[in-house]
């Protein structure tokens, strides 16, 4: 017998797509039968009051948690959000629920062997529910008591070897695409970056120390699976700077049909035969492929690398063979001065794992320093940016001006001159002046 | 239940304290067949809808079947996960950004089995356990936040609004008959921690009633400088209000008409809460994208002002997708995402085809970016 009647959660059983109140719902069974007689160290019946106050925010139609409290793990500022009911009375085994943030593996891939260990530990020192994974990428531990935070950390670091993530002004958990894991088109491994990088700033990530968040992701090619361009203040897009590699007896195969195109993803609808004229060469943003004779030709030089006709055709092109990165800074979501994606700061640099990624680095870090300098509190990046103007950015980073970064020039001639560019300074004498030019 | 303790010692929290250890290295993680195979993959098939084959330039495959999830798991879920991954994928398994399970095999033998297996296994609710699609020219898995179920901002809730969607979008996730991909995303509040911005179709949650102000209790739960320096359009300011009790107490008025309803004060301050039954609701908007293939990535366009909360299932809400979607599949050219398919037959032509009204609303006027969305050109169609 369930502890709350939830009439309206009910019906969200219902359908073909996994249902959430289901799952819990089974959770809130095996703890409450607990066959393996485990010594739960929060409230058995906690799920139960979870369901119990979203029914009730189903009810009506607002919600019944409170602002975090500043709850944490000792020495870290990160990692922990507080979490408090506002009907604890009624749901006293939610009173307290607070979140872990847990720090992914690069990639998402796991053994059983280690998920089975995690599961065991938040079973018996938390909820028993997660989100896989949160919005960022953490693995979501959703629910415990204060008294548990620093056991359930003291467990994952000396027994799984395992660390919290960010939150807060803090460097946030970085994360990345599949990559050279298992995709073809990835332009450098995302995987080591990813890794790299945040054992490198475990101390941006654990103390916080910034004006606001900020976000590392890492796509391995234009694709962008992990919507860097859109949510990281810096975003690493992989790329290459020479030509398509071709295999012109599988453009003949696609072009018999042999092969399905675009990897088989449209094949839920007659779209007829495929035809490269319409579906490729003519598609191509730049103009500059043609087939002709039979065979694929790509003007490599005027190729802006969308990757349209890599997608539709990978068995017969490949991205070239000099490949790196292009890096953008300053996306952001809507709040507070509208949404911002990120924009072209370094058209293209070697990922390089041989110096440990040292040039990039270089570049961080000039960018936190000045962000940290002049960032209001709560400013992004990308806020800053726009305040002080993409030369600042330039400047800071000591990197030259190039097309590449604009999508075209400004539309208004208020340009900031700095004195040293104008000839003869801006210290001028006005009784001189006056001599040939009367009052 | 007695309290048991990991090892660690309150008194001494710096004893044998292990810290900025990071998380556990992916090489760990990674399948032979992966770790044997990266960077050298070939090209890729999907076979059948959620089904995949990655070839290696060796000349080995892996084959992977995608499910979707309710991203808000259960322990006792993952580890039915780890059972399947066990029996047929050698104890290894992996998630992808938008919440879906990957099940990888080496082998095609195993494959049929493994699918088998998954489409038996429900929900004691009737529901899928592991719906296998969510590849190629459809729908998948709708990327999202906490809502009611743990966040103290939200407008709406997250994973029923997911789950709603999904069941009435579910053939596409299942099928691959649309013109190009479509992501749908879902954030509960303007705080978008799930970053919806740039999505084919977002669904955001959204506050309309400007804050009540707790003035017996403000100047004690927050920083008043801080809660009027964060509202983005100098909205609030402070002052002294008399307490029914007659004392006077420091606390700030807020000028209704400035609000955008953005809540970033009551992120700052929790005496300024916004929620509200009638006010809040959700917002549509469409024709984002992250991936720069063909055209550059875009912003999500604001095409429905308001959607009531209709709880538990939030008809109004899902029967608006559907129906874009349907006006979509039916128009878009093969290859067109639905932002690219809206600018090409012009946004008129959008709200006409997907029998929506365009209200003021619509019409931005926030700011410098909102002249830039303003039409100026006499090319329009009738």
């Amino acid at each position: 017998m369930a502890k709350h009647e939830t009439p309206l959660l009910d019906q969200l059983e219902s359908g073909p797509w996994p249902s959430f109140v289901s799952d819990m719902k089974q959770e809130a069974d095996a703890r409450a039968k607990n066959e393996k007689n485990i010594e739960y160290q929060v409230a058995q019946d906690n799920i139960e009051d979870l369901l119990g106050v979203l029914e009730l925010s189903y009810n009506d139609c607002t919600t019944h948690w409170k602002h975090g409290g500043i709850v944490g793990v000792f020495g870290y500022g990160g990692g922990v959000i507080g979490r408090y009911c506002d009907q604890p009375e009624k749901f006293p085994g939610v009173a307290h629920f607070h979140t872990l943030r847990v720090n992914q593996p690069s990639g998402h891939f796991y053994t059983t062997d280690y998920l089975k260990k995690l599961c065991d530990l938040w079973e018996f020192r938390g909820s028993g529910m997660t989100n896989m994974h949160g919005s960022t990428g953490d693995i979501i531990f959703l629910g415990t008591t204060t008294p548990q935070l620093e056991e359930v950390f003291y467990e994952m670091t000396h027994k799984l070897d395992q660390d919290l993530g960010g939150s807060g002004s803090n460097l946030r958990t970085p994360s990345d695409c599949i990559g050279e894991a298992r995709c073809e088109f990835a332009c450098y491994d995302t995987q080591d970056l990813c890794t790299h990088l945040t054992m490198e700033y475990q101390d941006e990530l654990h103390r916080p120390a910034f004006p606001y968040k900020f976000k590392f992701k890492f796509d391995g090619c234009p694709n962008c699976c992990v919507a860097s361009i859109a949510r990281a203040d810096l975003s690493f897009i992989g790329t290459w700077r020479d030509e398509i590699q071709i295999d012109q007896e599988a453009v003949q195969a696609y072009v018999n049909g042999e092969i399905k195109p675009n990897g088989g993803a449209h094949a839920g609808r007659d779209w007829g035969p495929f035809d490269i004229q319409k579906e490729v060469i003519d598609l191509c943003p730049t103009g500059c492929m043609k087939y002709e004779n039979g065979k694929l030709e790509i003007n490599n030089k005027e190729c802006t690398r969308c990757m349209h006709c890599i997608n539709v055709m990978p068995r017969a092109l490949r991205p070239g063979k000099d490949k790196g990165c292009s890096i953008l800074a300053g996306a952001k979501a809507p709040i507070l001065d509208g949404a911002q994606m990120s924009s072209m700061l370094v058209p293209f640099i070697k990922v390089n794992k041989e110096n440990e990624y040292a040039e990039i680095k270089e570049l961080i870090e000039n960018i936190w320093d000045w962000w940290m300098e002049e960032g209001k509190n709560r400013e992004r990046l990308g806020e800053l940016m726009k305040r002080q103007g993409f030369q600042k950015l330039l400047e800071v980073t000591g990197l030259d001006p190039d097309p590449r970064m604009v999508q075209e020039p400004r539309h208004n001639p208020y340009i900031f001159w700095k004195e040293e560019e104008v000839p003869g300074g801006w210290d001028r004498d006005i009784n001189e002046f006056r001599k040939h030019h009367q009052r | 239940m007695a309290f048991v303790s990991s090892g660690y010692n309150p008194d001494k929290p710096m004893e044998d304290r292990i810290t900025d250890i990071g998380p556990r290295n992916y090489e760990e993680f990674y399948p032979p067949v992966i770790k044997k195979n990266k960077g050298k993959w070939l090209y890729h098939e999907i076979l059948e809808p959620g089904v995949l084959v990655h070839v290696s330039e060796s000349g080995d495959e892996v084959y992977t079947v995608r499910v979707g999830t309710g991203r808000i798991m259960s322990v006792t879920h993952i580890r039915e996960i780890c059972e399947i991954a066990d029996k047929y994928c050698d104890g290894y398994v992996r998630w992808t950004t938008r919440n879906n399970v990957e099940f990888m095999t080496d082998s095609k033998d195993k494959l049929q089995p493994l699918l088998d297996d998954l489409k038996g296994r429900k929900f004691d609710g009737g529901s899928l356990k592991f719906p296998i699609g969510g590849t190629g020219a459809g729908i998948t898995n709708i990327i999202h936040t906490q809502g009611w179920i743990h966040c103290h901002t939200p407008a709406t809730d997250a994973s029923g609004t997911v789950k709603a969607t999904l069941d009435e979008v579910f053939e596409d996730f299942q099928n691959m008959r649309l013109p190009a991909h479509l992501r749908i995303s879902m954030a509960c509040c303007l705080n978008m921690c799930g970053a919806v911005h740039c999505s084919d179709i977002a669904i955001l949650g959204y506050h309309r009633k400007p804050p009540m102000v707790d003035h017996a209790y403000i100047d004690k739960m927050c920083e008043i400088p801080l809660a009027i320096a964060a509202c983005p359009t100098a909205a609030i300011k402070p002052k002294k209000v008399e307490l029914e009790d007659g004392t006077t107490v420091n606390s700030v008025e807020v000028n209704q008409s400035r609000c955008m309803f953005c809540g970033n004060c009551y992120t700052m301050c929790p005496a300024l809460p916004l929620a509200d039954k009638e006010g809040d609701g959700l917002v549509l908007m469409v024709g984002g994208k992250v991936s720069n293939r063909i055209s550059a990535p875009k912003f999500s366009k604001v095409v429905v002002a308001f959607i009531p909360n209709e709880t538990p299932r939030w008809p109004t809400l899902t029967q608006t997708i559907k129906k874009i979607v349907e006006a979509y599949a039916n128009d878009a050219r093969k290859y067109e995402r639905l932002g690219e398919w809206a600018e090409r037959i012009g946004w008129e032509r959008f709200f006409e085809k997907c029998d929506l009204e365009f209200t003021h609303h619509l019409i931005d006027d926030f700011r410098d970016p909102a002249y830039y969305t303003w039409r100026q050109t006499t090319n329009f169609k009738f």
